[in-house]
């Protein structure tokens, strides 16, 4: 069943179409790489599904309800009790603790629950570290702060920005484990990547060139039909 | 952990930018409630240098206009002297226009055991009186006896004790408040007192009345108008028919003051007002600049689900938090500057100076403390308003 539709979406700047005519469809469950050249409209797609812009025109159909027209309010729902981000550059509270940042998630979302949030963290080996300041960890345990805060309010969809981009070989495999895990207990995973073998992590790779979908093949290593979106 | 703290463990977190907001906001308040605090200390000693003219006129020996700083004697009591023969206070109450007229004596001390410092010394006629006992009832209702002083508020001892003037014991009934002028450096006693005074000195041969008898000179007269006459018409008649004299209406004594008083007031609001300009400009732009600082953090929460209102309510306790410390700081640094340099600054500025009391400095810090309190959250509220409304993606792709 899908949980994320795009219908002939655009994104228009000018005379430059960082989207055109997109269609995607990611099942629910279903772990999706989405790759491309720099400039190819990868950050401008992860920014609509992660309801932090609106197309220019077209369908985006998160859960069957399309948001391609919601208000500024009505994103900031949807991307609360929906979608779980993860950014390159981590994006901690810097002046928070690493539970404290995972805590500030489930307080906008509803009420904190220190407790849950330390499982959240020993779930990302972070359970001793859980006090320590993000000037305190290493980017790879920044990283999986990050991780754990995505997961904490249980959201329908994890949406990682290069994930892996700033960490070294230890620590990105510490994080592709963790996808996989997630993958394995349901959780639905559009990842946007530079890296060749992050994009092989995934079930599918979906790849954009000049806001194009210009292809999308499954891997078979996660034993799944390969499917093909429209271009 | 308790969420409803971020703003406090955010202010925590960033000492070194919470001190500087803190100054900032204290030198806000300083600006409102020092600025406040010095114009009206002012004009309370204006106030209170006309509320003891109770004179419409005063006449004075013609010499006193040209040898002696009359103003300063007459008005604020610096130590000085001058004479005249007692005839003229008759003479004066026969012109025309005149109601009442009640004599004053001075005498400066060139020591004392009270004072370090010169002390004048004004007499007066509690038989006719008029001027300076309403003045000096407020502190004490009872008649001056003979040897009875009643002191400025820097004469040091307290009322009961004892002080020699020329060799005279005199005693201390009560002691005025402050004026703000050089009359806290001054007694008051009856003139039969002074006139003691005055043989005392002679006895000490330190007197410049060596040749005169104290029991018939005066140093002012102090004239009331009667209704219906114009006060210029008899100072005009005074001076005319009167040689020796000289009468000055006590509006025109106290005018180049009031005049100083207003040009300083003027002054001094418009430095604090526009220092005060400057501070609300700094700490409007010191909040946005630290809005763009943090405007990952905030496109971060954003991100997390904060509303634009969440935002601005997190940011608005955190500046409403350092508003308030550094209220209290600005005040607090602003009445320990005025309490210890107020002699300083009347010394400066060589007008009366008269801190207002506490009711009154209560009110200046509640104004000082809501300035602050309003200036630092609408200048930090407006900054994270604008700031939710960017793109939150664009910032979060930010090296």
């Amino acid at each position: 069943m899908a949980l994320l539709e795009l219908k002939n979406v655009y994104k228009i700047y000018g005379d430059l179409h960082a989207l055109d005519d997109v269609n995607l469809t990611v099942d629910e469950g279903e772990w999706v790489a989405i790759m491309g050249p720099s400039g190819s409209g990868k950050s401008t797609l992860m920014n609509i599904i992660g309801c932090m812009d609106k197309p220019t025109r077209g369908q985006v159909l998160l859960d069957g309800k399309d948001i391609a027209n919601e208000s500024s309010r009505g994103l900031t729902d949807i991307r609360r009790d929906k979608i779980g981000l993860i950014f390159q550059q981590f994006h901690l509270i810097n002046y928070l603790t690493a539970l404290e940042n995972v805590m500030v998630a489930q307080y906008y979302h509803s009420m904190p629950d220190e407790k849950e949030a330390m499982e959240a963290l020993k779930r990302v080996g972070l359970g001793d570290r859980a006090k320590h300041l993000p000037s305190q960890l290493s980017g790879g345990e920044q990283q999986r702060v990050c991780v754990a805060r995505a997961l904490i309010n249980h959201p329908e969809l994890i949406l990682a920005d290069e994930p892996t981009g700033n960490l070294d070989e230890t620590n990105e495999k510490i994080v592709l484990d963790l996808f996989r895990q997630l993958h394995d207990e349901g959780t639905t995973l559009i990842v946007v990547t530079h890296d060749a073998e992050v994009g092989a992590s995934a079930q599918r790779v979906i790849t954009l060139e000049y806001g194009k979908v210009t292809s999308s093949h499954g891997d078979t290593s996660f034993g799944k039909a390969a499917r093909k979106d429209v271009v | 952990m308790d969420l409803r703290k971020l703003p406090a463990n955010n202010l925590k977190r960033n000492a070194g930018r919470t001190v500087l907001l803190v100054v900032l906001v204290a030198l806000l308040s300083f600006m409102v409630f020092g600025g406040s605090v010095v114009v009206t200390s002012l004009q309370n000693g204006l106030s209170s240098l006309e509320a003891r003219l109770g004179a419409d006129i005063i006449v004075v020996p013609r010499t006193a206009k040209s040898t002696t700083d009359l103003e300063s004697i007459v008005l604020e009591g610096t130590p000085g002297y001058f004479y005249m023969d007692d005839a003229i206070v008759d003479k004066v109450a026969a012109r025309n226009g005149v109601e009442r007229v009640s004599p004053q004596y001075y005498l400066a001390t060139v020591k004392a055991g009270c004072c370090s410092m010169p002390v004048q010394v004004v007499g007066i006629d509690p038989e006719t009186d008029f001027s300076i006992e309403p003045w000096i009832a407020r502190s004490y209702s009872r008649d001056l006896g003979i040897h009875d002083i009643v002191a400025g508020c820097n004469i040091t001892g307290a009322p009961g004790s004892k002080i020699l003037f020329y060799g005279v014991e005199c005693t201390i009934v009560s002691k005025l408040d402050e004026t703000g002028t050089s009359l806290d450096n001054a007694v008051f006693c009856s003139s039969d007192t002074l006139k003691d005074l005055i043989r005392g000195s002679q006895k000490q041969g330190i007197s410049v009345l060596a040749d005169n008898d104290p029991d018939s000179i005066v140093s002012t007269v102090q004239v009331k108008v009667a209704d219906g006459h114009n006060v210029s018409d008899v100072v005009d008649d005074i001076n005319l028919h009167m040689r020796d004299v000289w009468a000055v209406q006590s509006r025109a004594m106290t005018s180049g003051v009031a005049d100083s008083i207003a040009g300083a007031s003027t002054v001094i609001g418009v430095l604090f007002a526009s220092l005060w300009v400057l501070a609300a400009v700094v700490l409007v732009v010191a909040f946005t600049m630290m809005g763009k600082q943090r405007r990952r953090e905030f496109a971060v929460l954003r991100v997390l689900g904060a509303s634009r209102r969440a935002l601005s309510g997190v940011v608005v306790k955190e500046s409403l938090i350092v508003s308030a410390m550094g209220a209290l700081l600005g005040v607090i640094v602003a009445a320990g500057a005025v309490h210890a340099f107020g002699g300083t600054i009347e010394s400066a500025l060589g007008l009366p100076f008269l801190i207002p009391e506490v009711g009154q400095l209560a009110v200046f810090a509640l104004l000082a403390f809501v300035v602050a309190m309003i200036a630092g959250p609408a200048a930090s509220a407006t900054s994270a308003m604008r700031l939710s409304r960017v793109d939150i993606g664009q910032i979060l792709r930010e090296e």
